[in-house]
């Protein structure tokens, strides 16, 4: 690792000034992702900016079947809360499947939707639930805000404070691990309520997070795993590596996609 | 069987430093005025060097040295080696290319090494050696077998045409093939073995230093056989002679083989530590490790074997291509030759065979041995192509192996092996019972209702430890001779050290080689120290691996003992005024039969030192040596039976039972041969499952990290069942055959033919990951469907 001068932020308007500051500075937050990076010597920040503290980026706050969740909330924050698990479970097993302890005690969901890595759990349930990503200067919709692998609507030191999200009447996520990373080689979210069908699909995709409108359309009239049985999936938009070709992963989006919706019942 | 002696599940003495975080591995060892190395390694898989810039490095901050391959080779450095000799059909021998430890004009793997920083902190070396400015020609790259054998292949090394080392063969051709043409059946098919890294848990790591005021180095290596490096470092490499030259393999955190070889770092650290006076570290990182350290198997076989129209082998035809990788590793030669060959005929009666063995360079890591070395790719080739040809011929994969099994011993196979011992049916039949053999029928059909694809497999391997006798191995071209050496000390009060020339790096001698001595002299298991792993301390010693301590080292050790009791009775007896026969060793004393007079053994000790009444011409001291050569190889066997469950819709394969039934002779600790049992199978179905060291065209590697690299996890893994039908062998005094490489041998053929029993396909190659799984399916769905 390269030298770096470390500065902890007390809330996202210090990081923002702290960051502005910085020559080439960085936000960390469970650094599962920095770090590593930067251990390996492919990033080499000034000055890295911690937000794990920032106290109007942390907490979970559940308002009838509204949900908010601070940015630098851990995967194990997430997964405990019975707040969130009494209107959406489903996010919270999502959490509880994130890497192993360690990772989940560190990594936040800020930095997890943040990064978008094509196959991290996190963005496929931020899609699928049509949440909002809130930053320190604007609020996102999902929508907008994942547009392509590793890559987001993120303006430069732009900084994630929580995301919110409506929780819907059924939802599921069901993940198809990577062998040797976990990480998702596929991973479907369904959410289903009183605004229709959402389907998103991490790990799988060439250029990211994607829904799956077919699919939700064929659910919007038939919410059962049989209503998916007629639909393909083309492989020529699936990422394709030593794990599994494009053909595999269109075969996974399905078939997990029927898992999911099984699981939502 | 005493509570600590031969047969006692005594816990593991070395385990109270290793779980309480006290261990001192080669990394903890901090030597005054100590400096760290980082190696600039090649971007590429194949290129020239057309020069190296340094002055950006040698300015930065802490930097002491930036120390090149010309300088090294300048300063008589030698090339590193293959210490096996193998010759081709016709007579000629190998083709071993140069290996300097830092290549001064040609790379040809993707992180060779070309230059060495040495700075004042771990940091700044790294920091340096990505300053330093290598200018490179990029040439052609040759990543696999097959495209180091096309004909437009590029040349790796200029005196091995074609990138042939050796086209080598062993048995009788003709004579098979006139066998196979009389066959009433012929099985054939095509095998790969996958490349496989070694993952130690402990990368490797070396801390040399050099004291000019005694002209003197000594060397802390992560290494499985200190006195073979100490060895080679000296003969060959020609660092320091041995006297000026202290090698010491301190705890040891896993070898797998990958510990046995001499590595470009630890030559460079030692030679770098004369040229700046200061102590040399490195230490590997993860990265460093895939990159660097020898991986294991890589190979591509054709195989044909003939039956008669009773079922009995009549003929075995192998082919096989080995990898070598860009360099020859120090046993490299000997693992597709001599270590796999020569167990083709596996656990039957195969009158004729015949195998060739075409050895190859390519652009990647050089290969060598890895658990089992050899034995694990020929077990995987025999026992895939045995159950294949009783699907095949529509009988039962069990009965097939029964009838023809080696029944008689000592059975002299065509290729070379002579099996002492054994009783192959029945480790078959305790294995069978123990995983319900005839109770899988209902067990499939129920999973099939449940949508699951069931399969059961079995594999029936034999492997050969403790690699002898010295004279044989040397007719056949290895540079050294595979006897150990031992020494007993037994101390004025009693107490007892063993000096081992064998190394635990997991294995667990510190406590069963105590057992044995504790059982032997009647003495208490705490009263036993094992000293091993110092070239200062121990005179020699050939190390471990090839399961050879207990069969080879313990021999050695059983030996010194008979010395020291024979000493042990002539003093007793001159003391007691007795016989020596009448005397019994035991319960800590040593005991005219039959009366109450006694000696404590602490008294012969101290009477031996004192020196004061010894038989007439004694020396004084209680201490023996002695160096024990095996006989024969030994020969442990079993059956082991893989139940999995498919899932149709994703290719994931679950392993349901795993069950194990071994013949390892005697065995000293059944809990540490359990846990060694345990450890092989979960390599091996690391092997069969999950790992795989992949290379792009150009020489990179794909797999370098745990983001790709699949290891086997524990939620992948059933609970083992392990059992033992064991036979004595005959042919070493305790009766050991070997565990250590006996759970990664015959594991990948048990699991492979459950998975292609369960999808009715056998045209599936390891690792059966799920999409491979998967798309086997899909065709053999297609293939159904089209039928
Ligand atoms: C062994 C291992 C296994 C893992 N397995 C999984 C898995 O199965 N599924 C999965 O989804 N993930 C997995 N991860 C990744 C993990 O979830 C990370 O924690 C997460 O991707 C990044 O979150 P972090 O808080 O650690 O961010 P950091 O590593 O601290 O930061 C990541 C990036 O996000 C930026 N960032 C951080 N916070 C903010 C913010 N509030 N606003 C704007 N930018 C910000 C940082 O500047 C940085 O560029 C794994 C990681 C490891 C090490």
């Amino acid at each position: 690792m390269h030298n770096t001068t470390y500065h902890k932020a007390r809330n996202a308007a210090d990081a923002a000034s702290l960051l502005s500051g910085a020559e080439d500075g960085t936000l960390l937050a469970g650094g599962q992702t920095l770090i590593p990076t930067m251990k390996a010597r492919l990033a080499a920040p000034t000055d890295l900016v911690d937000v794990s503290g920032a106290s109007d980026m942390r907490g979970i706050i559940v308002s009838g079947n509204r949900v908010t969740i601070g940015a630098a909330t851990t995967h194990a924050e997430v997964a405990g809360s019975s707040e969130i698990r009494a209107v959406c479970p489903s996010i919270c097993d999502l959490a509880a499947n994130i890497g192993d302890p360690a990772v989940r005690n560190r990594g936040t969901i800020g930095g997890s939707v943040a990064n978008n890595d094509p196959a991290a759990d996190y963005p496929a349930a931020m899609l699928a639930l049509g949440a909002t990503i809130q930053t320190n200067t604007r609020e996102i919709a999902a929508d907008e805000f994942f547009t392509g692998m590793f890559d987001t609507a993120l303006d430069e030191g732009e900084i994630i404070t929580g995301v919110s999200f409506t929780a819907p009447a059924k939802g599921a996520y069901a993940k198809f691990p990577n062998p040797a990373s976990r990480y998702a080689m596929c991973g479907v979210f369904v959410a289903s309520g009183d605004a229709g069908t959402r389907v998103a699909i991490t790990g799988a995709g060439s250029d990211g997070v994607f829904r799956a409108t077919d699919m939700e359309a064929a659910l919007n009239s038939n919410f059962s795993a049989s209503a998916l049985d007629g639909l393909s999936v083309d492989a020529a938009n699936m990422l394709s590596d030593i794990h599994g070709d494009s053909a595999y992963r269109a075969n996974l989006v399905k078939v997990m996609a029927k898992r999911a919706v099984t699981g939502a019942g | 069987m005493s509570s600590e002696g031969i047969g006692a599940p005594v816990k593991r003495k070395e385990d109270k430093r290793f779980t309480t975080g006290k261990g001192k591995y080669t990394d903890d060892i901090r030597m005054e005025n100590q400096a760290y190395a980082a190696f600039v390694r090649s971007p590429h898989a194949h290129a020239k060097v057309k020069g190296i810039n340094t002055s950006v490095a040698e300015a930065m901050d802490g930097v002491i040295a930036v120390l090149n391959g010309a300088e090294l080779t300048g300063d008589g450095i030698g090339n590193i080696i293959c210490g096996w000799a193998i010759s081709s059909k016709d007579g000629s021998p190998m083709n071993m290319g140069a290996w300097p430890a830092m290549a001064s004009e040609t790379v040809r793997y993707t992180g060779d090494a070309v230059a060495v920083v040495v700075a004042e902190t771990k940091a700044q070396a790294r920091a340096a050696a990505e300053a330093v400015d290598v200018d490179y020609e990029e040439l052609p790259v040759a990543a696999n077998i097959e495209a180091a054998l096309a004909s437009n292949a590029p040349q790796i090394h200029e005196n091995a045409p074609g990138n042939v080392i050796y086209d080598w063969e062993i048995g009788e051709k003709d004579a098979t093939d006139a066998a196979l043409a009389g066959a009433a059946h012929i099985t054939e098919m095509d095998i790969t073995n996958n490349r496989l890294a070694p993952n130690a848990m402990e990368a490797r790591a070396a801390i040399a230093t050099f004291d000019e005021s005694d002209d003197h180095y000594t060397l802390y290596t992560t290494s499985q056989n200190p006195h073979v490096a100490r060895l080679v470092l000296s003969a060959f490499y020609a660092v320091a002679p041995e006297n000026k030259l202290r090698v010491i393999a301190p705890d040891v955190g896993g070898g797998f083989g990958s510990k046995i070889y001499i590595y470009p770092e630890e030559i460079v650290c030692l030679w770098a530590s004369m040229k700046t006076k200061r102590s040399i570290k490195w230490t590997s990182d993860r990265s460093e490790a895939f990159l660097t350290d020898a991986h294991g198997r890589d190979h591509i076989t054709k195989a044909k074997m003939g039956f008669d129209a009773n079922g009995k082998i009549v003929g075995f035809k192998v082919a096989t291509k080995a990898n070598f990788g860009a360099y020859m590793s120090l046993f490299s030669s000997a693992v597709p030759t001599y270590l796999y060959a020569t167990l083709l005929s596996g656990t039957y009666n195969i009158p004729n065979i015949y195998c060739e063995v075409l050895a190859v360079y390519s652009n990647t890591n050089p290969v060598d041995a890895y658990r089992g070395a050899g034995r694990p790719e020929a077990s995987y080739v025999v026992e895939r192509m045995i159950e294949t040809a009783a699907r095949e011929m529509g009988k039962d994969p069990a009965e097939l192996r029964r009838e023809n099994f080696v029944r008689e011993f000592p059975h002299q196979t065509p290729v070379i092996m002579n099996y002492d011992s054994g009783d192959f049916e029945g480790n078959l039949n305790q294995a069978m019972t123990a995983a319900d053999w005839s109770g899988f029928p209902a067990r499939k059909a129920e999973a099939a209702a449940r949508g699951k694809m069931r399969g059961i497999g079995m594999a029936c391997y034999i492997e050969a430890c403790g690699i002898a006798p010295s004279a044989a191995v040397g007719s056949l071209g290895a540079g050294v001779g595979l006897w150990e050496s031992a020494e007993v000390r037994v101390n004025p009060v009693g107490t007892i050290e063993v000096l081992t020339g064998s190394h635990s790096h997991g294995q667990g001698h510190e406590t069963t080689f105590a057992q044995v001595v504790a059982e032997r002299f009647g003495v208490p298991l705490d009263s036993i120290n094992i000293v091993h792993g110092d070239t200062d301390k121990v005179q020699f010693g050939m190390g471990t691996y090839g399961s050879r301590s207990g069969p080879v080292g313990l021999s050695a050790i059983v030996k010194a003992c008979d010395k020291v009791e024979v000493k042990v009775r002539k003093i007793a007896a001159h003391l007691l005024e007795c016989n020596e026969d009448e005397l019994t060793i035991g319960d800590s004393q040593v005991k005219v039969e039959g009366t109450n007079k006694a000696l404590g053994w602490h008294e012969v000790g101290l009477a031996a030192y004192t020196a004061h009444n010894l038989p007439a011409d004694m020396e004084p001291g209680l201490k023996e040596g002695a160096f024990y050569d095996p006989e024969n190889f030994t020969f442990p066997m079993g059956c082991f039976i893989a139940e999995v469950e498919v899932d149709p819709d994703t290719g994931v394969t679950e392993i349901i039972k795993f069950v194990a039934s071994d013949d390892f002779g005697v065995i000293i600790n059944p809990m540490i041969v359990e846990g060694q049992v345990h450890g092989g199978i979960a390599q091996g179905i690391g092997q069969a499952m999950f790992e795989e060291v992949v290379y792009d065209d150009n020489g990179q590697q794909l797999s370098g990290s745990y983001m790709d690299y699949t290891m086997p996890r524990a939620d992948d893994l059933p609970s083992f069942v392990v059992e033992h039908h064991n036979t004595r062998c005959t042919t070493n005094p305790l009766g050991i055959k070997g565990c250590g490489e006996a759970g990664a041998i015959g594991t990948p053929p048990a699991i492979i033919n459950a998975i292609t029993n369960a999808i009715g396909d056998n045209n599936l190659s390891m690792p059966a990951t799920p999409s491979k799984v998967w798309a086997l399916i899909q065709s053999s769905g297609a293939k159904i469907a089209a039928e």
